[in-house]
């Protein structure tokens, strides 16, 4: 196997892009990202999409962007995994460099939510569930990870304010993200009060519905040449499964696939979760942030909420979670957010990170879809 | 008087109430009627979720384990009711298909106004008692709509109850006869995609209610010999608390005949399963050797009336199968709003 | 709207049928092609009775489309007696009263409906146990 760097980033901000459809996001994100890499063009793209079926009806769509960026005719294909479309798509472009197949591709990840909202929004999201025993009985996706949350605050004894540290956390790392959408910190307090969505699971516990598009290089050491030497490194990929419906699961708080995933990542990467300097969760909902690090080895188990609890999830924490914002404030487009993870990390292990930087040498990012049936871990290490 | 070739009886029976209440009291408030109208108490609301499928398929649940019979050994799974989810579609095969009748049996569903229930036990009793099955469900199920503000919306309720009829030697109470009694009269209807029925007040009362269900019970008491002193029980349609005390004072019979299957005043008027129900609630309390009469009324018009003799079996499944009571005794009262909301007054789409 | 897709889960969905582990006895809601527990490909119907418990729930606030009219409900995850955890709704009960370990039992209702002129979906939802 090739090793594999990153050799350019692109972001477009997390926002409601009224006036942005998805291909003009993805392709602004892609033109970013070339630039910096001083290409003008690649062999592939990989373009992690989660809902454009559903959500602006729209199939196709890798195609569709390939040609918007003026990349006329260069391979490309649509992953979905839902949440964990972005990662998986990274997944991809690895592989294929990795192996040898390509040299250069991109790997784009975009989301374009806003056209449709309320009810329709949920339904799209509640896919990622199982059709016909989930979702069929009404449970959103924010109900699934209730019913994860509910029985996490009965088994270790824990009240809804106690996950409010993630959010909290988030929100406070946004503020310095320019590309995040909500630049605001929030408070405990606000926290206990916001609205419902599927109790215990409040509005200021669940990632925001978003339009949003990142995009990465990724080189082999022959194509990136002298780049080699400044640019972030992945040295562990990894995606595994589990059964999507959260009643096939012998243990519902056990995020099998996580776990799964993480420690081929670690194995690959030579590494313990011990080493692990800085980590982007997938933290769509706080239980499944507190769920991920227990699985990945970074919290004992029952001990996920804890760790926020204590702080150690903090910038100046003994393991630094979603530096940027993470899901909650950076924003969440879903297909999208695995790829800005990436992003984010990146900057992070480069050193450009602004006020939010965090000393670190390797870093992970975790790309979940639904409750868990997909993840993709991937460990990355600075130049 | 009817009476098959081959002896049957009932072998289960099992009826459903829904668990929410709005009380006369609470849609006299909203109407500003006074305390004229609050013939009964309160009336059973149907849930969100709650359609006359829901409450049939629980009520022939329930009668199907007292019967403690083999689904599938139903012959028809028949099934009155003037509130049908679909109008065309049976509703019947839903039932059928959701206690495990299905594929080798008949279902269909019955309308005449508030005595297609009876409509299908007669039907049932002439099915099993010709030899053609052995088996065979009967049942009214109501969800019944009044108009906002009409007399009706203080009694139209909803419930179910059904019937397995089958051989009179597994039966918990076996038939002696019927009799049907019916006429032109429209008291009372509901012209196709109109929401609430019309009804013509007074008129509903002595040419149609009450000269239909005496003939009726009179007919059958007179041709089966026996008077009102021979029956323990007496079970009549309840379209409110009135009507059915007045039907039974002017047939000769007292309160203590009457009073264990007068429902209404807690229920509301189930319709097709009114009487129905009125049954379930005699047969949870009686004892084994009881006569019962049952007489129906359905708007339109007509009325079915039944003896029944109540055997040894009468108290099989008293537990831990639900009666009557655990279902009247479970209420959750709403107010005016949600009953508007449940009952499907609100605007939501 | 699909028909066929509803209808050709209606035994699951009206009755509880899963499957019963020919070699290691597993039962499982809903049925699989392959035992999880023993890999066995020997699997039998099997009709659960519809009696458990409340192993975790939740009340949804903001429903998907087709389940927005029923809100404020609650869902939960039940723990069969026989072993499986189904996903369900709770019915007839107030959004407050669920609790974990809440005896329920299995009901029909309806799930959905696809508007006014479209089908209705009916299946499973437990409720507190009435009876015990």
């Amino acid at each position: 196997m090739r090793r594999v760097y990153i050799t350019g980033i692109g972001q477009t901000p997390v926002r409601e892009h009224w006036d942005r459809s998805a291909r003009d996001l993805a392709a602004s994100s892609i033109l970013q990202a070339l630039e910096q890499a001083g290409i003008d063009k690649a062999d592939a793209i990989y373009v992690g999409n989660a809902l454009s079926g559903e959500l602006t009806g729209q199939e196709q769509l890798a195609a569709l962007i390939a040609d918007f960026a003026g990349l006329t005719g260069t391979e490309a294909i649509r992953v979905e995994a839902a949440g964990a479309s972005g990662g998986a798509a990274v997944r991809l472009g690895y592989l294929a460099v990795a192996s040898g197949v390509h040299d250069t591709v991109l790997v784009t990840g975009v989301e374009k939510m806003s056209d449709l909202s309320g009810p329709a929004v949920e339904e799209a999201l509640a896919t990622s569930t199982d059709e016909e025993y989930e979702a069929i009985h009404g449970l959103s996706i924010a109900a699934s990870h209730a019913l994860l949350m509910r029985r996490y605050m009965y088994d270790y004894d824990l009240e809804r304010r106690d996950f409010a540290h993630f959010s909290v956390n988030s929100h406070r790392n946004a503020v310095n993200n320019e590309y995040a959408m909500f630049r605001r910190p929030i408070t405990v307090e606000a926290f206990e009060k916001a609205r419902l969505v599927a109790d215990p699971i409040s509005l200021l516990d669940s990632a925001p519905v978003a339009d949003g598009a990142a995009t990465i290089v990724l080189c082999s050491d022959k194509a990136a040449g002298k780049r080699a030497n400044s640019s972030v490194e992945i040295t562990g990929s990894a995606l595994a499964t589990d059964a999507v419906a959260l009643h096939d699961r012998p243990n519902p708080l056990f995020l099998r696939a996580v776990q799964e995933s993480a420690h081929k990542a670690y194995a690959q990467a030579g590494v313990t979760p011990k080493q692990i300097d800085i980590f982007e969760p997938h933290d769509a909902f706080a239980i499944l942030a507190a769920l991920s690090l227990e699985a990945s080895g970074l919290a004992p188990e029952g001990e996920g909420v804890r760790l926020a609890m204590e702080g150690e999830i903090a910038l100046e924490g003994r393991i630094p979670i979603c530096t940027m914002g993470g899901q909650k404030a950076r924003g969440y487009p879903v297909g999208a957010a695995g790829v800005y993870q990436i992003v984010e990390l990146a900057q992070q292990l480069r050193g450009d990170a602004g006020a939010n930087q965090v000393d670190a040498r390797v870093g992970m990012t975790q790309s979940i879809g639904g409750t868990g049936a997909t993840a993709v871990t991937h460990i990355l290490r600075s130049p | 008087m009817m009476k098959p070739l081959r002896d049957v009886g009932l072998v289960g029976y099992g009826a459903y109430v829904p668990r929410y209440r709005i009380s006369a009291e609470e849609i006299s408030r909203v109407w500003k009627m006074g305390e004229d109208n609050l013939h009964l108490e309160e009336k059973a609301v149907p849930g969100l979720d709650e359609d006359t499928t829901t409450i049939a398929i629980e009520a022939a649940r329930n009668a199907l384990r007292k019967a403690a019979l083999d689904p599938s050994k139903l012959s028809a799974v028949w099934l009155g009711s003037e509130s049908k989810p679909y109008s065309v579609k049976p509703t019947a095969t839903i039932v059928a298909e959701a206690v495990g009748a299905t594929p080798h049996t008949m279902a269909a569903d019955w309308e005449f106004a508030c005595k297609a229930g009876t409509e299908a036990m007669q039907a049932a009793i002439g099915f099993v008692g010709s030899g053609m099955a052995d088996y065979a469900m009967a049942i009214g199920a109501d969800t019944a709509q009044g108009k906002p503000g009409d007399q009706l919306e203080y009694t139209a309720g909803a419930g179910g109850a059904a019937f397995v009829v089958g051989p009179k030697g597994e039966s918990m109470a076996y038939l002696e006869g019927s009799h049907s009694y019916v006429t032109d009269t429209p008291d009372f209807f509901r012209r196709p995609n109109q929401h609430y029925p019309t009804h013509g007040n007074r008129f509903t009362g002595e040419p149609s209610y009450f000269t239909h269900t005496i003939m009726a019970a009179r007919a059958l008491m007179d041709e089966l010999g026996y008077g009102p002193e021979d029956y323990d029980r007496v079970v009549f349609h309840q379209p409110n608390s009135k009507f059915p005390v007045r039907v039974a004072k002017r047939l000769g019979f007292v309160e203590e005949q009457y009073r264990d299957g007068l429902l209404v005043p807690y229920v509301g008027n189930t319709y097709a399963a009114s009487s129905g129900i009125g049954l379930a609630a005699v047969l949870d309390k009686a004892e084994p050797g009881e006569r019962i009469l049952l007489a129906s009324y359905g708007s339109g018009a007509g009325s079915d009336a039944f003896s029944f003799v109540t055997t040894e079996c009468i108290a099989r499944g008293r537990n831990p199968i639900p009666q009557i009571s655990d279902y009247v005794g479970r209420r959750r009262e709403i107010d005016y709003a949600q009953y508007a909301r449940h009952r499907g007054k609100l605007m939501m789409y | 709207m699909s028909l066929a897709k509803h209808w050709r889960l209606q035994q699951q969905r009206y009755r509880l049928i899963g499957v019963q582990c020919e070699d290691c006895g597993a039962k499982l809601l809903p049925r699989r092609l392959v035992c999880p527990q023993c890999k066995s490909h020997n699997l039998q119907p099997y009709s659960f009775k519809g009696q458990g418990m409340v192993y975790s729930h939740t009340v949804v606030y903001d429903a998907p489309s087709g389940y927005d009219g029923y809100v404020p409900y609650p869902a939960a995850l039940v723990r069969l007696d026989e072993g499986p955890l189904v996903a369900t709704q709770l019915t007839d009960v107030d959004i407050d009263e669920p609790y974990i370990g809440m005896p329920v039992e299995m009901v029909t209702r309806r799930l959905r409906e696809h508007g006014e002129s479209g089908m209705i979906v009916y299946g499973y939802k437990f409720r507190p146990k009435l009876k015990d």
